[in-house]
């Protein structure tokens, strides 16, 4: 930092407090109250980065949330972040920032070579070039990226912490410079619950950046008076440096808040915090956004919007420059010449577009002794990494061409104005209209279907005794819309506040060459979108701002065109002949600007990001060493592998144990579902393809379910536990769904139905014993049940003891081996499955997981919805016609059943597959052909749904879908892979017991 | 982000409930099922109105009462006009 560039005395920086930071490497000083935009300023850094395309050196061109060029990485490792604007960050001590899209510096960049090469980047350059072949696109998108840069994203999880908080306010303010703070007022004097944020660290909005007096004071007094006024109140909440990004239906407004002053300081205290908010009214004082002018070479270092350089002077005591023109369509501009000038900056001249400008501010800065050069255009400007001078040429009266003979002036700033657009851009994100204002050339909110009201700049008035009064009175009208009467107060006056001259809007300012020859116009600096682009895309027959918009990239950067949009939508109208309300907008879209994914998560992250279910017997299994499958939102044991064991060991291992002893699985994230009422079973009728009213109190039935259009949806097995009670099963992924369905269909379909369902997955722990051994090792735990097969046999269920617990038993099988399901209370379960363990160990007994299981019921022939099927798959193609009843009336998916589509004979229908080489695997999902050409395509007959190595067969098998599979039976198939080609033969796909004798047993 | 009017529960955020398409789908069952021809049968199934303006759809308070219940909602400007419950009638006006 050094005296030439930082003023002797003034600004809202704290000069006590001296800070060092690093940009690019190089260590610099600055203060506290200072943004690293600022800082770098203040020690003459201007050039910043490159640009995206042409890589053409950048400067700080704002000192707001507008900025398009001055992008940095801020900080390095876990807690970068990349795409910040230097504008907005505040400086802290040690602050280590890089800039974005440049290498290896911005003043010396190896890709700058693209701007020699400019007229190979025209506006949808990457359509046009990078189309053929398609395949090419993965490389070309490499180097595209890699050359377009922009920020890095961290390699590692972030260390630091976000909170979400949702809250309610009677009204929101959004902005807090002078019509929110007026707004914020109005409502909490009222005894309103207000809310007010604002994206800078203090509030104040435009008042921090002017020399500005309100009742005969600095403005700062009056916002401090304000500020601490709002806090006394008790039901008034101010929020800074936290920025309103999305305005959503209902009157949802999302803030992001900024906690943390420094970027490491996230220890003890969240970084940042997501609000969510409720409003009941909002007013958006969301103030405007300076509007460039577009003239030849716009972009260079050194090229500043007016107000930005006023706020350097003013708010931070910088000198953006040490001599410094104005150009401008405004009397605006007129005040950064005076604040310039009194800031000892030499301002040889103010550049107006517009024809003897006469109002209170020109006058004053001609009194200053400032020459203004009127009509006239800045078509020229020499210097590439800082301005260094300017040629100024006399417009004819349109304003269309230059004439005359260029005139040198030389300075390094150059502060041009063309006007503010006011910041519509919360009141679009809720649906509200923008509504075109010829006199000023600016879109102002409309109608909107928000209970949201604009005051003040972001409303179309400028002045501020405007902005103060339309404040007051948006606060004011909020509260009085939800009940509140407003308090009588004294209203605040602008002193020195002169009246201005209208703008005169020039969208391009014309040079002595057509637009895109040697000079370049340039209105979206981040994304290199210029004037020519734009002329170029309505030559090629683009008609839509929408279209235009995604050709040229005009507006898409990380900044959204907020500086350059309006001028491009501009001269976009203009070159289709049409006004620039016909020609319409781009939409906005939140976020307003970008929120870190940090703070979206909040702290819903690792463990907290999808909760783990656990059964009762999760100890067990861990401590067993299993290995887990997620299913769903279960921790399942996958498989139990004993030390040295790979899983295709212990998988063998744990299905021979079932089939030739006695294995345990823990079923207890079946879904469960418990059925009341008289008219239980009808509703299962309903539900199910197959009858049910015939099932009696201990008797168990498999069921299908479908979903209206014949597909199968789930399948289970559900119990008759007495007269009008029954307990459903469901698959372990699909219990909630199912429970949503079935409570949707008696809800909406049929309320006359008496029928209660209830959720018991969690009340009951399901140890599932499988294995010719399983009656035996049952019996010694249970001593009141009679397990003789006659008098319990194979699909029901009774009630008993076992283990000391009261249980119920449910004989059902998925493994095709006689099996016993013991559903005890949860609370009970890690009990008994110890017992069950100890009392099984002469038995042969193991534990065998999910992998198993799946092998156990392929062999078997089972079914499993979600794997088998896919929504596409009826009964009738899984071979289960047995299944679906002709005789009832009517249930979930009957009619669909008939339709001709469903009644197809090239279905593909389920069947087996065994790979000629018992050893090959089939990929599961892996293509069925018939013969193997010598390239794709080749019609595809199906697909394998399961595949697995089966220890009991000795091979390996697969079940698929296949058209017209049955009638395939014995025919030989084709599954080709990348590097070779599998042949199957197709089988039943019953593979182990077909006649069932094991499972009855 | 909604601020749906539960009838059962009271205003909530738009997150506890699920949509449920457009309500007032008259489901032919049974015998009158089996009369229609596929095209019939397949209006019924797959088609919806999807209006730009008044749409009578149903929603159910998923992470709540878990009840369902029917809406009146502007699609333009997503404004809700009326919640009824399952089996009333749609207010005046609303009807379809």
């Amino acid at each position: 930092m050094t005296k030439q560039f930082r003023l002797p005395e003034g600004g809202r920086i704290d000069r006590e407090r001296r800070l060092g930071f690093s940009f690019n490497g190089r260590a610099f000083r600055g203060y506290a109250g200072d943004t690293l935009a600022s800082a770098l300023l203040a020690n003459g850094v201007h050039l910043v980065g490159r640009s995206f395309k042409y890589h053409r050196p950048r400067g700080i061109f704002s000192a707001g949330s507008e900025e398009p060029n001055a992008l940095v990485q801020l900080e390095r490792g876990e807690r970068t972040i990349a795409n910040l604007l230097a504008t907005r960050i505040p400086l802290y001590d040690g602050l280590t920032a890089t800039s974005v899209n440049c290498w290896p510096s911005p003043e010396f960049d190896l890709m700058a070579v693209n701007g020699l090469f400019h007229r190979i980047f025209p506006a949808g350059f990457y359509y046009k070039t990078f189309m053929w072949p398609v395949s090419g696109w993965k490389l070309y998108e490499y180097f595209i990226r890699r050359a377009a840069g922009l920020g890095r994203a961290p390699e590692h999880p972030d260390p630091d912490t976000y909170d979400k908080m949702n809250t309610h306010a009677d009204v929101v303010v959004v902005g807090a410079g002078p019509a929110g703070l007026q707004a914020a007022l109005a409502a909490g004097r009222a005894g309103a619950r207000v809310l007010i944020c604002d994206e800078q660290t203090e509030f104040g909005g435009q008042l921090l950046n002017e020399r500005a007096e309100i009742d005969g004071l600095p403005a700062f007094e009056w916002v401090a008076a304000a500020e601490s006024e709002l806090a006394a109140m008790p039901d008034v909440r101010l929020l800074k440096h936290t920025t309103a990004f999305g305005h959503y239906d209902h009157n949802f407004v999302a803030l992001i808040e900024t906690r943390a002053a420094k970027i490491s300081d996230g220890e003890g205290k969240t970084r940042q915090r997501l609000w969510r908010v409720r409003a009941k009214r909002v007013v958006l004082a969301t103030g405007a956004i300076e509007r460039p002018l577009i003239f030849s070479d716009n972009d260079r270092p050194g090229v500043m919007l007016a107000g930005a350089a006023r706020t350097y002077v003013n708010r931070y005591a910088v000198r953006p420059g040490s001599r410094a023109v104005l150009f401008t369509n405004n009397d605006d501009a007129y005040r950064t010449a005076l604040d310039l000038k009194a800031a000892g900056i030499s301002v040889p001249a103010v550049i107006d577009v517009r024809h003897a400008p006469g109002g209170e501010l020109p006058a004053k800065v001609m009194a200053a002794g400032i020459e203004v050069i009127e009509r006239s255009a800045i078509v020229g400007v020499e210097g590439t990494r800082r301005v260094k001078a300017i040629e100024v040429m006399k417009m004819n009266d349109a304003g269309s061409g230059v004439t005359g003979k260029p005139r040198r002036i030389e300075c390094d700033l150059i502060a041009c104005s063309g006007g503010w657009n006011p910041v519509v851009h919360l009141h679009s994100h809720a649906g509200g209209k923008n509504v075109w204002r010829d006199d000023f050339g600016i879109f102002v909110p409309g109608p909107t279907v928000q209970a949201s009201a604009a005051a003040g700049a972001a409303n179309g008035s400028f002045s501020l005794q405007a902005c103060l009064d339309q404040g007051a009175q948006a606060g004011a009208e909020a509260i009085k819309l939800i009940g509140f009467t407003p308090a009588k107060a004294s209203q605040p006056r602008a002193t020195n506040d002169p009246t201005e001259e209208p703008w005169r809007n020039l969208w391009l300012i014309p040079s002595t060459r057509p637009t895109g020859e040697r000079g370049k116009h340039f209105l979206d600096q981040q994304n290199d979108v210029t004037a020519a682009d734009i002329e170029l895309a309505i030559r090629e027959g683009y008609r839509s701002v929408e279209h235009a918009k995604r050709y040229t990239t005009l507006g898409m950067a990380t900044d959204q065109g907020k500086t350059g949009n309006i001028p491009g939508h501009a001269i976009l109208a203009k070159a289709l002949g049409q006004d620039i309300p016909a020609t319409g907008t781009t939409t906005f879209r939140p976020p307003y600007t970008p929120v870190t994914m940090g703070a979206v998560a909040g702290r819903m992250v690792d463990q907290f990001f999808d909760p783990a279910r656990r059964t009762p017997m999760h100890a067990w299994h861990e401590s067993a060493g299993c290995k887990w499958e997620d299913v769903g939102q279960w921790k399942r044991p996958w498989y139990y592998p004993k030390p040295g064991e790979s899983m295709d060991d212990a998988v063998s291992r744990e299905c021979l144990t079932v089939r030739n002893a006695v294995g345990i699985l823990d079923a207890t994230t079946l879904g469960k579902i418990d059925i009341q009422g008289p008219d239980a079973a009808e509703f299962l009728n309903r539900v199910y393809t197959n009858a049910w009213s015939k099932l009696s109190p201990g008797r168990c039935r498999y069921g299908l379910m479908l979903r209206d259009d014949g597909m199968i949806f789930d399948d289970g097995v559900t119990s008759c536990l007495a007269e009008n009670h029954y307990l459903m099963t469901t698959t372990s992924g699909g219990a909630a769904r199912v429970l949503a369905w079935l409570e949707e269909w008696l809800q909406t379909e049929w309320p006359e139905l008496k029928v209660y369902l209830t959720s018991v997955t969690e009340q009951y722990a399901t140890l599932s014993l499988a294995g010719p051994n399983a009656r035996a090792l049952l019996g010694e735990l249970t001593a009141d049940i009679d397990l003789s097969p006659d008098t319990f046999p194979f699909m029901s269920w009774r009630t008993g003891t076992v283990g000391g617990v009261p249980a119920r038993v449910f004989r059902i099988s998925f493994t095709g081996e006689s099996a016993y399901e013991i559903n005890v209370p949860a609370s009970a379960g890690a009990a008994l499955w110890t017992d069950v363990m100890h009392a099984g160990e002469k038995h042969g007994i193991t534990p065998y997981g999910t992998e198993a299981m799946h092998v156990l019921r392929a062999e078997k022939g089972f079914i499993i919805a979600g794997q088998e099927t896919d929504g596409s798959v009826t009964p009738y193609d899984l071979g289960m016609d047995w299944i679906v009843s002709a005789k009832k009336p009517d249930f979930i998916g009957k009619r669909s059943l008939q339709r001709a589509d469903c009644m197809r004979v090239d279905r593909k229908q389920l069947v087996g597959l065994l790979p000629k080489n018992p050893t090959d695997l089939l990929p599961e999902g892996g293509q069925i052909v018939k013969e193997v050409l010598k390239s794709p395509p080749m019609p595809m007959l199906g697909h394998v749904t399961s595949s697995y190595r089966s220890a009991t067969l000795g091979r390996t098998f697969a079940l698929a879908l296949v058209k017209s599979g049955r009638e395939r039976i014995g025919q030989t198939v084709h599954v080709p892979l990348e590097d070779r080609s599998i042949a199957c033969d197709i089988v039943n796909p019953v593979f182990y017991d077909p006649d069932g004798s094991r499972l009855n047993g | 982000m909604f601020l749906i009017d539960c009838p059962y529960c009271g205003p909530r955020e738009e997150t506890e409930f699920s949509y449920g398409h457009e309500a007032h789908v008259h489901r032919p069952a049974g015998a009158a099922a089996e009369k229609l021809s596929d095209a019939e049968w397949a209006d019924y199934l797959f088609m919806r109105k999807n209006p730009k303006g008044v749409h009578l759809e149903r929603w159910v308070h998923t992470h709540g009462c878990r009840r369902w219940f029917n809406a009146a909602r502007n699609t333009h400007s997503n404004e809700i006009l009326a919640i009824y419950r399952v089996g009333e009638k749609p207010p005046k006006g609303l009807a379809q």
